[in-house]
């Protein structure tokens, strides 16, 4: 589905369409892009990205952003996951960034910004605890304030790719005796502090993207502490709804209907009624990208005229992530006895992996997008908000 | 109906929960998966010990004649232990080919061995592009004299690496899909012209792709009659489901009880997940699952027991129907456990893999409940 585009905004998306093909990495197209690369390719196209001045689409121009409208912006992420680039870390861009240039001081703005839009520095987000996974406002890790430091003690966990992190962002209770979410803070810490440990946990799928960060007795400058003390809370929920509308995934699983079709196609012959059952079920999550897809556009076409879709935002966090498990379930499925077999991580070419090529992957991905419907809040908890927030009850 | 259990069935089950209970711990499993072999020998020698590898077979054989129901008992407890041994692949599949197509001195020359532990089978079924249709064999044996000449590659043998034996189907007669003329043979697994590639499953066993150049078997090592293999397949299919189904059974039991726990513990929101109306519903969902996942599974195993007709068509439905209620508390387990159930360090992920795989090995719940509405009803 397009958006009707006006004469220039289709020469940007010929534009943007043609840069990619010339522009991004070989050595990024691997069978696992999300665990297969190393930091430093990881960064490639975050560098190319960089230097053609299209690292930031939702920054404003004053700090690095290309300043496109919205529909250009829309236009860029729909051209960027429908070619299947790994998109820039989102801690770094997407999140921290917006907070530190709408919140943050001007010293702040100078000293992280330029070094976020360089790739120079690698963020990642202490939120979670292991004690409060979607209840955000329960935060425990502590934050004493003596002198021009504080103290921070505490323990932060599931943080995606902390191991390569410079820098992470983390909610510090600063306050204890009020109400949960006036007490807490919005602190930037160096991960090279003393105190800060980083222990990899390793996920069902066997790949190491989440860890647990300890916070021991860390010393943090008063000059990281983002905006006021006591109103993180606020920050944060902002941070969030830049999350949750970026998780709609449509050019993903537009993509990973098309590689499902292949391998039906590839596996299962003519006369099989299996496969008039694939026909149906990937038929159905076709029209649910569609339906998603069309929502989205509305949105977006809703957005330029000014219009923000506030917490109704959820439903592309729920529909995204339902819609991309029941793909990567399907793909499993399809593979047949294949779906046995799974990719040891670290991944090596040593490692025997039996059938097609295109298969190798569908046990991890089946696996790993179990985490979808959980993380970024809960679609328990997203279903609330769209109940709470959107119909009143 | 409901299985009231002999003295002799009670003790069975004690003595495998006090035996798994003792030694099968989830991180005795987790150190087993992690060695070089991927599974114990130790362990299996104690399966012998206590007779579980003697318990279906009958008793001119060697066995306790226990049948499909002590299967039916030692799976359900390898299912909440995750066990990763190959019982069902040496003693449900191989062991009972053996016992009821197997000559009187195949069954003399190769049951003592399993029930004492001394041997691993592994069947060797499937092919690229066969999914889950036994006949679609393109694998050939020759008969040259007083031998049969191997040829082709078998796909995803799971416990292939662990094994002393293989039982391989290959087509004697007749093209890639007839049901006529699929034989199954014994192969020593060591035996020359044989490559073996092995590889891990997601659920922490192992096993191989494997191709067969001009492997050479003796026509003694023929099992059952040449060319009916497919039929003798799918009765052996009928039984390792109703082992399969048991073992899932054990892991959703396993699945439904942590989530309980955890949601009366866990606190969010300054109260205890059980608290919230839409996961006391999911959970109560769960909890149905389970029950009818019991109750078929007990409806399959009797039925094979007593060899009443429509077991096959009942093996295929429950394979369906456990099939899909073990995904559905898979899925849910994880997903009340939160990032938890992601997690490599807690078992509940490892629950899901496992039910993961059940649910390929020997055909998908969509492939089988297709096949309970295709196949005749006394089937």
């Amino acid at each position: 589905m397009e958006l009707a585009l006006s004469p220039e905004d289709a020469a940007f998306r010929d534009e943007v369409r043609a840069f990619i093909a010339e522009n991004y990495p070989r050595e990024m197209r691997v069978p696992n892009p999300e665990t297969d690369l190393t930091k430093e390719q990881m960064l490639l196209w975050h560098r190319i990205l960089h230097q053609k001045g299209w690292i930031a689409p939702l920054w404003p121009r004053e700090y690095g952003g290309p300043g496109w409208s919205i529909s250009r912006r829309f236009i860029f992420e729909q051209e960027t996951s429908r070619a299947g680039t790994l998109p820039p870390l989102a801690f770094s861009v997407t999140m921290v960034g917006p907070v530190i240039y709408t919140f943050g001081n001007e010293a702040q703005k100078q000293k992280f910004l330029p070094r976020i839009l360089s790739g120079e520095d690698w963020w990642c987000q202490g939120y979670s605890e292991p004690g409060s996974g979607s209840d955000l406002a329960s935060v425990r890790t502590k934050a004493v304030r003596g002198g021009d430091h504080y103290i921070v003690n505490g323990h932060k966990t599931w943080t995606t790719l902390a191991q390569h992190a410079d820098w992470i962002f983390c909610l510090v209770r600063t306050d204890v005796s009020t109400k949960p979410q006036s007490g807490i803070s919005f602190l930037l810490i160096d991960m090279k502090s003393p105190g800060v440990t980083v222990r990899p946990i390793i996920t069902i799928d066997g790949s190491h993207e989440v860890n647990d960060v300890f916070l021991e007795d860390v010393r943090v400058p008063v000059a990281n502490l983002i905006g006021e003390e006591n109103k993180g809370w606020t920050y944060a929920k902002f941070l969030l709804g830049n999350e949750r509308t970026s998780m709609a995934g449509i050019g993903r699983s537009t993509r990973y209907l098309d590689r499902l079709k292949q391998i039906v196609n590839a596996e299962i012959p003519n006369g099989d009624p299996a496969r008039l059952e694939f026909i149906r079920d990937i038929a159905r999550i076709e029209l649910d990208v569609l339906a998603l897809e069309a929502t989205e556009l509305r949105v977006v076409a809703q957005m330029a005229r000014g219009i923000e879709p506030g917490p109704a935002a959820s439903l592309f966090k729920i529909r995204g992530t339902e819609i991309f498990q029941n793909i990567t379930e399907l793909t499993h499925r399809a593979i047949g006895n294949y779906g046995l077999a799974i990719r040891e991580h670290p991944v090596s070419a040593n490692h025997f992996m039996p059938g097609p090529d295109y298969g190798h992957t569908a046990s991890e991905k089946y696996l790993n997008s179990r985490k979808l419907s959980i993380y970024g809040g809960s679609n328990e908890i997203q279903r609330n908000i769209i109940a709470k927030a959107v119909l009143g009850l | 109906m409901d299985i009231q259990f002999t003295e002799e069935q009670e003790l069975l089950r004690s003595s495998v929960q006090r035996l798994l209970r003792d030694q099968y711990g989830f991180d005795a499993r987790r150190k087993i998966v992690a060695t070089e072999e991927g599974f114990s020998r130790k362990h299996w020698t104690s399966f012998a010990e206590l007779g579980l590898l003697a318990a279906p077979f009958s008793e001119d054989v060697g066995g306790l004649g226990g049948g499909p129901l002590s299967t039916m008992i030692v799976m359900h407890e390898c299912g909440r232990h995750l066990v990763v041994e190959p019982f069902i692949e040496t003693v449900v599949i191989a062991g009972s080919l053996i016992e009821s197509e197997g000559s009187t001195a195949q069954k003399g020359a190769f049951i003592p061995d399993i029930v004492s532990g001394k041997s691993i089978w592994a069947l060797a079924w499937a092919e690229k592009g066969s999914r889950y249709d036994v006949a679609n064999v393109m694998t050939t044996a020759r008969r040259e004299g007083g031998e049969y000449v191997l040829n082709g590659e078998k796909a995803a043998v799971v416990g292939a690496p662990w094994a002393d034996f293989l039982i391989v189907s290959a087509r004697t007669s007749g093209n890639r899909n007839d049901r006529n003329g699929v034989s199954l043979f014994v192969v020593d697994r060591h035996a020359a012209n044989q490559h073996l590639q092995s590889y891990k499953t997601l659920d922490g066993r192992r096993a191989a792709e494997i191709s067969l150049r001009d492997v050479r078997v003796g026509a003694d090592r023929l099992l059952g009659a040449e060319g009916e293999g497919a039929a003798v397949l799918e009765a052996c299919r009928d039984r390792a489901i109703a082992a399969l189904c048991a073992e899932a059974v054990g892991a959703i039991g396993e699945l439904n009880a942590a989530t309980l726990e955890y949601s009366k513990t866990r606190k969010q929101f300054g109260t205890t997940l059980g608290t919230f109306q839409v996961l006391q519903h999911r959970m109560v969902d769960m909890f149905i699952a389970h029950q009818e996942a019991i109750s078929l599974m007990q409806h399959l195993n009797l039925s094979l027991a007593a060899n009443t007709p429509g077991g096959s068509r009942l093996a295929s439905g429950a394979k369906s129907k456990i099939g899909y209620a073990a995904k559905f508390v898979a899925d849910q387990a994880v997903q009340l456990h939160g990032g938890m159930g992601m997690s490599d360090e807690l078992n509940i992920g490892h629950y899901f893999k496992r039910i993961s795989a059940i649910n390929i090995q020997f055909g998908d719940p969509a492939y089988h409940v297709l096949r309970y509405a295709q196949v005749d009803a006394a089937a």
